[in-house]
Formats: structure tokens, C-alpha cells, sequence
């Protein structure tokens, strides 16, 4: 009896499908444990002094050293970044040094913003890249197939402030549909927020969609090869249930991951578009704080973004391990 | 309206089919694959085609459903479905074709089952596609069909993915697949060659009364002209996309008109008579138990057999039963974890890289898969050269006089040092693997299921070429194989593997003579034979023991 309960506790746990999603966030916290080091590393290798940042070049040597005192510069390294890992561990991201906020509250709204941008731009590109992928396979090698593959060529070759900027000039010098920069502010209804996002929502879209269509494209086409596709045509099933019930299935796990790499994108490589459209996201407070030397912001950016990067690439493994029947259903 | 009693299910006539290729360096062109074949299926009869590898047979029995493969086009003749001539349809009336009037089972079930999809979703697919049953009937019929054909827990089978499920099981959940939406043609493309002969007695028999019950018509494609003799009404023989003969099976079977068709039907008689133990064994094994690290299991289970010089050792055993594994123990690829292997009375080490030159040299190898062997960027005289230089030091003239020794040898002649692999048939990429083993002047040659890829008539070829060979050089051969009548053909020991362990080990006429143990009949009784009515003896045999069960 209480070998059957043995047993069955025993096979609940070696599941494949639960070992190797606990094994992918194993790694992912180790991962992130080893960017946090990297981080603050990095930083601490940065040229030139916080204190003396802080205080311009007319300090005296005095206040200088007293700053140092009081910000604890003076502690070594191992010690100020075990007090730093632990303050993160219980939520608290530090103090900016230049406005002496606290960074977890000014990072929450930010991030909030940058997450708003990258949600909708991803509610628009991802079935749009993988409709686009699935009509390029649909007509493969004919004019939709080769119009589609030129269209997001040309669209992810430009840079995207180039994007930006001929957006800008046509839409709102132009047409003057919406308002060149977006700005955000408390109080705005959901109506005008989208409005303010129109133009970097269109340029993050136009900036993913070809690698996403192309891997979906791809990833299909080489399902497209296998015999149980052949089995399906000789079903007599029409070319589009073929493509939709017998290949995309298979090609999950390829689209997933660039999916992901493109959201990832979507948080973390925003940089750009934000300056370019003033838009108050994580990218544009990260941007402000490197030129002021505010380390403490600066780490605490660089962990939310890996944090993010980690996780997104944590969702793709899971989908992918989840959409093989064969770790799904083991014999 | 055509009367359906004299209609025939398939009509075909004059077909002439092309491909188009692309030779490097020349323009593209036109290829004939199949030119002037014509033959008709009445309901409820099965044609069997047949013919070696390129002969065109399975593109044939695609163009029933008006489909090539690649670019292969259909350019001449007609080809009618139930008096309907489908070359003229729409692409939509050929959808409504495939499935519904002609279905089709495949070689290998395993690549053509969707993997993540459910057996019963995929079974009753096309069926449903064309409305010909709602979806409970169509489970029912399913569930049925299973039942029929004899597969395991009928109800609940269908619920399971394809990789849940045996290869012999996966073949007929297809067959049940393209029975169930009540076709009036099935084309079976070779469905049971990827499997062992005792899953193959199976899968063949619920074939045959699974056409016998649904009276359905059936093109039948295979290479192995015992198999087809079992299941088909009549045959026709192709070679290089022609016919070579048509006519009933008892006609071909029993008085073939066609010098090809005899070849094809006197195939693999007995080669060689086997020799007395001499005495000095040339290897020795000993005991041998051996495993891989992923698998807890043991691989091999005490393995005894000894092996003279300039005798054949056949090892015979299913997929599965350690065979290879064998092969690998005594290369040193898997040092065994107990017992011992010893070579010329000498005891070998057990690790391949403990081995001096002169041992390796002893001890050569030829695979299955001749074209995967050999580096494909590498001329025939290099891939000869390379062991001469290897273990001889000879280069230059010396080199060149050697390899073309041995290129007679293997009687393919000059001209062929400077081909590469590519340009060689199937069979002759065998042979210049056997002259690369035979450059190393080997005591032992380890055969590892050299002749299971070949054409029947060319591993004919290659079976004479070894004995020829061993005759000249005095090298013993272990080899290895599944098919019985290639053992029957050179062995002069048999050692029969099953589970890792020898069920069964003595000179050929003795293993191969009665009384057997349960292993041995089943696998001997499994291997078709070339005459008519061999199925439906087993099958009798096996109610009968089942009844006296």
C-alpha cells in the first residue's frame, strides 16, 4: 500500500514536464544570480568616482571624501554588493543618488509604461507576423509570399528612428492624425493613451514583424517536408487545413522562441524609440541616469531587463517543452 | 451512368510519367520515369507491383490519386477511377478523389502519422473531411477497423499519439486510416518492409482479411516477391519504369515467362554449403555481458560463440534483440563489462583505443548503410587509398597498382578510382566499401546487415562477391542480419539473438533443422516464402495452436 503511494509520488515528480520546467527555473535564478554580479562588476569598472560625479569638479577634496564616507564607498566591493543582493531579495532597489528617490517606486511606474508600449506593439505583431507567415507558406514562391518577405525586409532594415521620423512626418506634420511625442500623464483614459502610443506602437511592429514572419515561415516550411504532411494532402485536405491542422502544430516550438526574443525586445531594446517619441519608459530613465553616473539606477535597470529577458526566455522553453507530445505524453 | 459491376475501380492505361533534373553544370531536363505501363484493378482485386528500387512503382501508385512527388509530372495517358478519367479534374475534384475514393498506406507509419496529434483524430480525418460519416459513426467504424485488424485494446487505442504506440501497430492503425472512410481503391506503398519478420506476418495478415471483409480494391507495392505472391490476385513486374510481365500470380509465381522475373523468383537459393569446424577459431567470445550507460539494462546477456578462420558466423535477431551491439563489443566501441573476446588465441583489450595497429587491422567493418560510410568529398581511390597508406605506408604507384587489384577484386575494373560515391549505385557503394575493409588484408570482417539496403537481385550480387572473396583471402565474416534467407544463402554457423541473450548457436544445417525452440520456429515460419497460399497456412497454423491453447 504504502509502496503504491511511493510510487505514484514518485512518478508525479519525474514527469518529464514538471523535471524540466523546474530544471529551466533552476537555471533561470541561477542565470539572473549571475547577472546580478556582471552588473555590478560592470559598474564598479566604470571610469571616474560617484562622489566626485556627484559633487562637479569644483568639490573640495574634503567634501569628496565625506560623500564617500556617507554613500559607503569605502566598504569593499564583496561587502557593498552582498548588502545590495540582500536589499534587492527583500524588494528594496536602492536610493537614486542624484534625486534621492527610492528607485523601486520611480522604476515601477516606468516600467509600467514600458510594458503598456510593449503590449500593445506585441497584441499587433505577433499574429500579424504569423498570419503574414502563414499566407508566405500558403502562396510559397509566388507574389504574396515574395511581397510579404520584401515588405518586412525593408521595414527591419531601416533603423528605427528612421522609421520613427518618416512616421512622424507623415502622420502628424502631414496627415496630422496624432501628436508627435507621448507624453504620458495620470488621468488619461485608455482612448487617449492609445492615441499617444499610435506612432512607437507602429514603429515596434514594423521592427519585429519580419524576424517573427520569416521564423514562422521557416520553421513551417521545413514542417511542410514531412511525410505526414504528404498523408494529410492525400486525405484530400484543402492546403490551407493542411498548413493550419498538420504544420503549425509542429512548428510551435521555433515560433515561440523568436516570438519571445522579439518581446524581450519589445521591454528591453526600446532605448531608441522612446528618446525618439519622448515616451517616460524604462528605456528613457535609464538613458538619463547613465549620463548622470546614478550607478544605483543604473544597476537596478540592468537587473529588471535581464530579469525580464530571462523570464521571456523561461516562457519560450515551457511553451516549446509543453507543445511536444512526446514530453507531454511519455510512454 | 456506368455499370458498376464491369467498371473497372482503376484503368490505367499507357502512362508516361517525367521529372525534371538538374544535372550540375548542363541545363535542365526531361527525365522519363515510367513510360507505357497499363493495367486495370476490378473491385474487390489487389494488383501487386513490383520491382526494384527506381523502377517506378511507387510513383505509380501515386498517380492513381493524380499525385507526384517532388516535381514528377504526369505527361501521357490516362489514368480512370471508377470509369472517371482524373487527370482531367480541378484540383478541388481531386481533393474530393484523395481519401475519399483512393486512400493510401505508406512504408513507414511512423514518419507519416502527424506526431502531435491523436491516433482517432487522424484515422478518421478524411472521412469526416468528406462527410461521409458524422464523427460518433466514424469512431465507431474506427473502433471496429482496429478491432479487425487486431490491434490491442481497440477501444482505447485511437486515444494515444503516434509515438505512444510499436512501428507493427502504427502500420495498421494507417491501414485502419485508409479503410475507414470506405475507399473504393487503397494503395499500400510497401507497408511492411520496415518491419521484422515476425511483426510483418502480422501486419500482412490483417491487411489481407481486412481487404478480404471490406472487398475494397488494392494496388500492393513492394520488392519481395514472397510477400506480394501472398496478398495479390495478380502482379506486375517493372524495371526502370517499365513493364516487364503482368499477368496472374499463380502465372508468375509458378511459370515466370520473362528472364527477370525468373531472377526475381529463384532468388537467394542456397550459395554455398557450409564447412566443417577446422579447428582454429579465429575469434572467441566468452561470456560477454555488456550495456550503454544511458540504459540500466544489459544489452547483451552471456554471449558465447566462436568464429574459425575463413568461415562465416551468421547472427540472426530482430531489431532490438543486440546485434549491433555485438559488433560494437567486439570492435572495442562498447568495452563489455564482463567476459572476454579473444582474437587469434590472443585475448583482445576491451577498449578500442588499447588496441595495437595490427589488432585493428585484423578486424574490419562493413555497414548497412554503404553512401553514409564513406566521405562523400572523396574519390573511390582515395577512399581505397586510405587504409593502404594507413597501415601499409604505401603510396604512389605501389598505392595505385593495389587499388586497382582491388577494384578487380571487387569486380568493378578501372575507370572508377577517380568517381565519387555519388555517382555509384547502391550496390557498387557496397563494394567499394568491401575492397576498403578487404585493403586492410583483415582476418575478420564484421557484416553488419551489408545487403539489408540493396535491391534483391543486387544483394544477390554482393552475397556471391563475399563467398567469392573469402574463398581467395581466407577471411572469416561475422555477419550480422535479420533475414533469414541471406543467412541461409552464406552462413556456416548460425548464432539466433533475442533480448541480448543466443536462444540458439550451431552449424547451419543443425539450427536450421527441426525440433526448434519457440523462438527459432516463430522467426523461421515468419519469413514469407515464394509460393501461393503460405499465409493462409500460417494463419490456420495459428488458430489451431490458439484453439488448442
Amino acid at each position: 500500500m504504502q509502496g503504491g503511494h511511493m510510487s505514484h509520488a514518485e512518478s508525479v515528480f519525474m514527469h518529464p514536464v514538471v523535471l524540466l520546467i523546474s530544471q529551466r527555473l533552476t537555471i533561470g535564478m541561477l542565470l539572473l544570480f549571475a547577472v546580478s554580479i556582471l552588473i555590478f562588476v560592470g559598474t564598479e569598472m566604470l571610469p571616474g568616482d560617484v562622489a566626485q560625479a556627484i559633487l562637479g569638479q569644483a568639490a573640495t577634496p574634503q567634501a569628496v571624501a565625506n560623500l564617500r564616507l556617507e554613500m559607503g564607498l569605502n566598504e569593499p566591493a564583496l561587502s557593498r554588493y552582498l548588502s545590495w543582493l540582500w536589499g534587492i531579495l527583500h524588494g528594496d532597489l536602492g536610493t537614486s543618488l542624484t534625486t534621492q528617490k527610492d528607485i523601486a517606486t520611480a522604476i515601477s511606474g516606468r516600467l509600467y509604461n514600458t510594458l503598456f508600449l510593449a503590449f500593445w506593439a506585441a497584441i499587433i505583431a505577433v499574429p500579424l507576423a504569423i498570419g503574414l507567415g502563414l499566407i508566405a507558406v500558403r502562396y510559397c514562391d509566388r507574389w504574396p509570399d515574395k511581397l510579404i518577405s520584401g515588405v518586412t525586409l525593408a521595414t527591419i532594415s531601416l533603423p528605427e528612428f528612421v522609421i520613427g521620423y518618416i512616421l512622424t512626418y507623415l502622420l502628424t506634420v502631414k496627415l496630422q492624425l496624432f501628436s508627435p511625442v507621448s507624453l504620458m500623464f495620470d488621468g488619461m483614459s485608455l482612448a487617449q493613451k492609445l492615441n499617444t502610443i499610435a506612432l512607437p506602437v507602429m514603429v515596434l511592429v514594423m521592427v519585429v514583424l519580419a524576424h517573427m514572419m520569416r521564423m514562422t515561415r521557416a520553421a513551417i516550411l521545413n514542417v511542410m517536408e514531412s511525410a505526414y504532411i504528404e498523408t494529410a494532402v492525400l486525405k484530400g485536405m484543402s492546403p490551407l487545413a493542411v498548413i493550419t491542422k498538420h504544420a503549425v502544430p509542429n512548428a510551435i516550438a521555433p515560433v515561440v522562441n523568436v516570438v519571445m526574443l522579439n518581446l524581450a525586445y519589445l521591454v528591453v531594446g526600446v532605448v531608441v524609440v522612446e528618446v525618439v517619441f519622448v515616451y517616460p519608459g524604462m528605456g528613457q530613465y535609464l538613458v538619463d541616469h547613465v549620463s548622470k553616473r546614478d550607478v544605483p539606477v543604473v544597476q537596478a535597470c540592468g537587473l529588471v531587463f535581464a530579469a525580464v529577458y530571462i523570464g521571456v526566455n523561461i516562457i519560450a522553453d515551457v511553451i516549446s517543452i509543453l507543445a511536444n507530445p512526446k514530453l507531454r505524453h511519455p510512454k | 451512368m456506368l455499370d458498376q459491376t464491369t467498371t473497372p475501380v482503376l484503368s490505367v492505361k499507357n502512362l508516361k510519367i517525367q521529372a525534371t533534373s538538374y544535372p550540375p553544370g548542363e541545363k535542365p531536363k526531361d527525365i522519363t520515369i515510367v513510360e507505357d505501363v497499363s493495367f486495370t484493378v476490378q473491385r474487390g482485386k489487389v494488383l501487386g507491383l513490383i520491382g526494384e528500387s527506381g523502377a517506378g512503382k511507387s510513383t505509380i501508385g501515386l498517380t492513381s490519386m493524380a499525385f507526384g512527388r517532388g516535381g514528377v509530372r504526369i505527361t501521357g495517358g490516362e489514368i480512370l477511377v471508377n470509369g472517371r478519367d482524373i487527370l482531367k479534374d480541378s484540383q478541388s475534384q481531386l481533393r474530393s478523389l484523395r481519401g475519399q475514393d483512393v486512400t493510401y498506406v505508406s512504408q513507414s507509419a511512423a514518419a507519416s502519422f502527424n506526431p502531435s496529434k491523436r491516433l482517432m483524430d487522424q484515422v478518421i480525418e478524411a472521412t469526416l473531411r468528406h462527410g461521409i460519416l458524422s464523427k460518433n459513426e466514424a469512431k465507431t467504424r474506427a473502433i471496429e477497423l482496429f478491432r479487425k485488424l487486431g490491434l490491442p485494446s481497440p477501444e482505447t487505442i485511437g486515444d494515444r499519439y503516434p509515438h505512444q504506440v510499436s512501428g507493427g501497430q502504427l502500420q495498421r492503425v494507417m491501414t485502419a486510416m485508409a479503410l475507414c472512410p470506405k475507399p473504393s481503391l487503397v494503395v499500400f506503398d510497401e507497408p511492411t518492409t520496415a518491419l521484422d519478420v515476425t511483426t510483418q506476418i502480422d501486419v500482412l495478415k490483417a491487411i489481407k482479411e481486412a481487404i478480404r471483409e471490406t472487398g475494397v480494391a488494392a494496388l500492393y507495392i513492394t520488392h519481395d516477391l514472397a510477400v506480394v505472391a501472398q496478398v495479390s490476385d495478380d502482379i506486375m513486374v517493372l524495371r526502370h519504369g517499365k513493364m516487364v510481365e503482368y499477368g496472374a500470380t499463380s502465372q508468375i509465381i509458378t511459370a515466370p515467362a520473362q528472364a527477370y522475373t525468373q531472377d526475381l523468383v529463384n532468388i537467394r537459393s542456397e550459395l554455398h554449403s557450409e564447412k566443417q569446424e577446422n579447428g582454429t577459431p579465429i575469434l572467441k567470445i566468452e561470456n560477454v555481458t555488456a550495456r550503454y550507460k544511458s540504459v540500466p539494462i544489459n544489452v547483451l546477456k552471456d554471449i558465447s560463440v566462436t568464429l574459425e578462420a575463413g568461415h562465416t558466423l551468421a547472427v540472426v535477431g530482430e531489431s532490438g534483440s543486440g546485434k549491433s551491439t555485438l559488433a560494437r563489443a567486439i570492435t572495442g566501441l562498447l568495452p563489455p563489462i564482463a567476459g572476454q573476446i579473444s582474437f587469434n588465441d590472443q585475448p583482445l583489450p576491451p577498449a578500442m583505443q588499447d588496441r595495437s595497429k595490427d589488432e585493428l587491422r585484423d578486424l574490419q567493418m562493413i555497414f548497412q548503410m554503404a553512401d553514409v560510410a564513406m566521405n562523400p568529398r572523396q574519390t573511390v581511390g582515395q577512399i581505397i587509398g586510405r587504409p593502404l597508406t594507413f597501415y601499409f605506408g604505401l603510396r604512389g604507384s605501389a598505392r595505385k597498382a593495389r587499388i586497382r587489384e582491388l577494384l578487380d577484386q571487387i569486380e568493378m575494373g578501372r575507370g572508377f578510382e577517380d568517381r565519387y560515391p555519388a555517382e555509384l549505385s547502391g550496390g557498387q557503394k557496397q563494394r567499394v566499401c568491401i575492397a576498403r575493409a578487404l585493403a586492410a588484408k583483415p582476418k575478420l570482417i564484421i557484416c553488419d546487415e551489408v545487403t539489408s539496403a540493396l535491391d534483391p537481385l543486387v544483394a544477390d550480387g554482393i552475397l556471391r562477391l563475399l563467398l567469392d572473396l573469402q574463398a581467395q583471402e581466407n577471411v572469416a565474416y561475422l555477419f550480422i542480419t535479420h533475414d533469414l534467407a541471406t543467412v541461409r544463402a552464406i552462413a556456416d554457423k548460425i548464432a539466433v539473438m533475442h533480448k541480448g541473450k543466443i536462444v540458439r548457436y550451431g552449424p547451419k544445417s543443425q539450427v536450421l533443422t527441426p525440433p526448434f525452440d519457440d523462438y527459432t520456429d516463430l522467426l523461421l515460419s515468419s519469413v514469407p516464402e515464394m509460393r501461393l497460399g503460405w499465409l493462409e497456412e500460417v494463419i490456420a497454423n495459428a488458430k489451431m495452436q490458439a484453439a488448442g491453447n
